[in-house]
């Protein structure tokens, strides 16, 4: 994964809520609205995205896949920083998309997006410089480091913020590096070893009883979640920028 | 719905099985992380070196190859080309039957597995035993290897037990240190027995013609102490320029695969025996091996030949630990089979092309190889080799509909809105069949489309 480093910092954003927000979790995509603009960001939302397109990526169908990209590449262009409320998506954007690229005579296209894009929590810490945040959430949370930001600033900037909230006890798991099954298209053609690589996640969380499983990837936290629910012992899943928000309606 | 084989694999697995690979994969995790953080304070950059190492090995390959021959055969060893994986079975059976060797004792090489060299010898009437005690009970209960450096990882020692007494190897016990003390007792004999040591290598150095073998159990010392011949088997990809990149390599190799410092014995072989250099066999034959390796390299996952066969991405590997090695039906199992085994297949690419989908591309087998092979992106890469060829996947859902659905943000956005019908009927009832095997195990949340969008504009309007 590509590191971030001298991407552009400017607080006006443009907005990729990512399809999951878009379908199931408008809360989400809502506090990151609310956070982002608490850290003094001018929020635009273009109207015509859709997906990121890496469905059709990791299914190998990388013809599909392009055509999205380019429509995603059309709706956020310009210069400012695209912010993502998911390491994966944005991984697909900075990382994804120029593998497959590689050999298309618009990949400078597609490079320049590369280059603005921002899972939110690396751009709050190493974009904005912001190192604590305001407020106070009680809680003991569990938080799953989501596999698409490997190799990136973005799970450390997470912690970062998340232990600087007063009332916040992050509390260490069992095998927590290792990955909670979702995997996309993988959750539904390998549903036994998906299912069972989830329950184990399951398993090493509930055995620290958290409040909240907390995530930067909602995939992650739907799949955890939903495991959970249908196994009859339903766990309380959160964005970490939801307990940013919930932190500054707690702030004096 | 057909199933793909590596879940079906999975799902009909013996649950101890399962659990003591998964077991002892977790272990070698830990074992490797602790380690590399107690003596390295960044780990990560080293891994990055070695990876710029092993790049610029294999990319520069017709240099050092050269290189490599010219200065085993200064050191007085025979140099052989193998194209084929019948080529080199071949190149060992004729230096064998040349010199009249009827026996001979082998250390644990991959490569050997790759081209079922044991099998081959037997039609030759040559006596082939392995003496690493991992490989020698795969090989007298006719099995495969499960894993690169812990072939037995899917067996017990009840299972060893029972095989060592079948093998008249004394009456039935299932303590290690007797088994491994019988094993001991029997090698001995055929070590002292033996025409001819076959070793495979973890490193040819291409300045001095240095082979570099490790091992923990000295077996392959043995098999070069009393024999008279000695070959080595390599794949083409293991030259390295010189004896200062092994600094690198060997403080990586250990420590990556089962998380020591150093393995137990490292060994330089610099030639046959010579007056001045008097210990070792008298004859010494190098075969390099291509066996697809070529292909390869001029195709865009050349990455996986820096391989250095440490197996860290198969301990770490969540699906490696559900499903085990048997289940990837190839001889390199996990995330590094999950690649290599298709390339290597060749024209039968089709037969493996399911592997690079057996994978979340969760990416951790990335983040702990030892020569940072990129291997979700070679994953990728050949998922979309499969499509291209349009290869069958079951359970993989047709994305050129997603595709025109995600590109048209109009459709898109009435999609959003009446996706909520779906909330009216139950989900299970509806004709979607990639849907269903998600809900068997797994809820899906309500459906909200659309509803942040509105929210966005109600605020905007503001």
């Amino acid at each position: 994964m590509t590191p971030t480093i001298s991407k552009p910092n400017g607080r006006k954003i443009q907005l990729m809520a990512t399809c999951l927000c878009d379908a199931f979790f408008d809360n989400v995509a809502k506090a990151t609205v609310e956070v982002l603009e608490h850290a003094g960001c001018e929020i635009e939302f273009p109207e015509n995205q859709t997906c990121c397109g890496q469905p059709a990526f990791n299914c190998g169908d990388w013809t599909a896949s392009r055509q999205v990209m380019r429509h995603t590449a059309n709706v956020f262009k310009g210069d400012k920083p695209v912010i993502v409320p998911s390491g994966s998506c944005a991984a697909m954007l900075f990382h994804g998309a120029p593998l497959e690229f590689e050999k298309e005579s618009d990949l400078g296209t597609i490079n320049d997006l590369a280059g603005r894009t921002w899972e939110i929590a690396d751009y709050l810490v190493n974009g904005l410089g912001i190192q604590k945040w305001p407020g106070r959430f009680q809680a003991r949370i569990a938080f799953h480091r989501a596999c698409h930001t490997r190799g990136t600033p973005s799970g450390a900037a997470a912690m970062q913020l998340l232990e600087s909230i007063e009332g916040i006890e992050v509390i260490p798991f069992g095998e927590a590096e290792q990955c909670c099954g979702f995997g996309g298209t993988f959750s539904v053609s390998f549903p036994h070893v998906s299912s069972s690589m989830g329950c184990l996640k399951l398993e090493h969380i509930t055995a620290v009883n958290p409040d909240f499983v907390v995530s930067g990837d909602m995939s992650c936290m739907m799949h955890l979640g939903g495991l959970a629910e249908r196994g009859g012992k339903p766990i309380k899943t959160l964005h970490f920028v939801q307990i940013l928000q919930a932190a500054l309606q707690n702030h004096a | 719905m057909p199933e793909q084989k590596v879940d079906s694999y999975a799902r009909r697995l013996d649950r101890p099985v399962q659990q003591a690979v998964h077991d002892n994969s977790a272990a070698g995790t830990e074992k490797r992380y602790g380690s590399l953080a107690k003596d390295f304070t960044d780990a990560d950059s080293l891994r990055r070196l070695a990876g710029a190492i092993r790049q610029h090995s294999i990319e520069n390959l017709d240099t050092y190859l050269e290189q490599a021959e010219a200065s085993l055969t200064r050191n007085g060893a025979h140099v052989h080309y193998a194209v084929t994986a019948d080529d080199a079975c071949r190149a060992v059976s004729d230096i064998l039957k040349k010199a009249g060797a009827k026996k001979i004792v082998k250390s644990k090489s991959m490569i050997s597995e790759e081209i079922h060299l044991n099998d081959h010898l037997a039609t030759q009437g040559i006596e082939s035993v392995e003496t690493d005690l991992g490989e020698y009970i795969i090989q007298i209960d006719g099995d495969h290897p499960s894993h690169i450096v812990k072939p037995i990882i899917h067996k017990n020692r009840r299972d060893i037990a029972r095989s060592f007494e079948r093998e008249g190897l004394g009456d039935y016990n299932d303590d290690p240190q007797t088994i491994t003390r019988r094993a001991r007792d029997f090698m001995r004999g055929k070590y002292l027995g033996a025409d001819a040591g076959i070793t495979g290598a973890n490193f040819v150095v291409a300045d001095t013609g240095r082979l570099v073998l490790v091992t923990n159990e000295g077996n392959s010392r043995f098999c070069l102490a009393a024999p008279r011949i000695h070959i080595a088997l390599v794949g083409i990809e293991k030259v390295i320029p010189s004896d200062s990149e092994l600094t690198v390599l060997l403080n990586l190799l250990g420590r990556s695969a089962t998380g020591q410092q150093l393995t137990v014995y490292t060994e330089f072989i610099n030639g046959p025996a010579r007056k001045d250099r008097p210990s070792g066999p008298e004859e010494m034959h190098v075969i390099f091996m291509d066996n697809q390796r070529s292909e390869i390299l001029a195709s865009n996952c050349r990455e996986i030949l820096r391989c250095i066969r440490c197996g860290a991405c198969l301990n770490v590997c969540p699906i490696y630990r559900q499903a085990t090695g048997h289940a990837y039906r190839s001889v390199y199992p996990g995330p590094i089979g999950a690649v290599l085994s298709p390339l290597l297949a060749g024209k039968n690419f089709k037969q493996l092309a399911d592997l690079p989908k057996a994978s979340s591309l969760c990416g951790a087998c990335n983040e702990v190889c030892p020569v940072d092979i990129p291997i979700p992106d070679l994953l990728l890469r050949l998922r979309n080799k499969a499509h291209e060829e349009h290869l069958p996947s079951p359970g993989t859902p047709p994305m050129a509909g997603f595709g025109i659905l995600a590109s048209s943000p109009s459709i898109w956005k009435i999609a959003m809105k009446t996706g909520g019908l779906s909330s009216l009927v139950p989900l299970e009832k509806l004709p979607l069949p990639y849907l269903s095997p998600w809900l068997k195990t797994r809820t899906l949340p309500g459906w909200r489309g659309g509803q942040f969008r509105s929210w966005m504009k109600s605020r905007n309007k503001k």
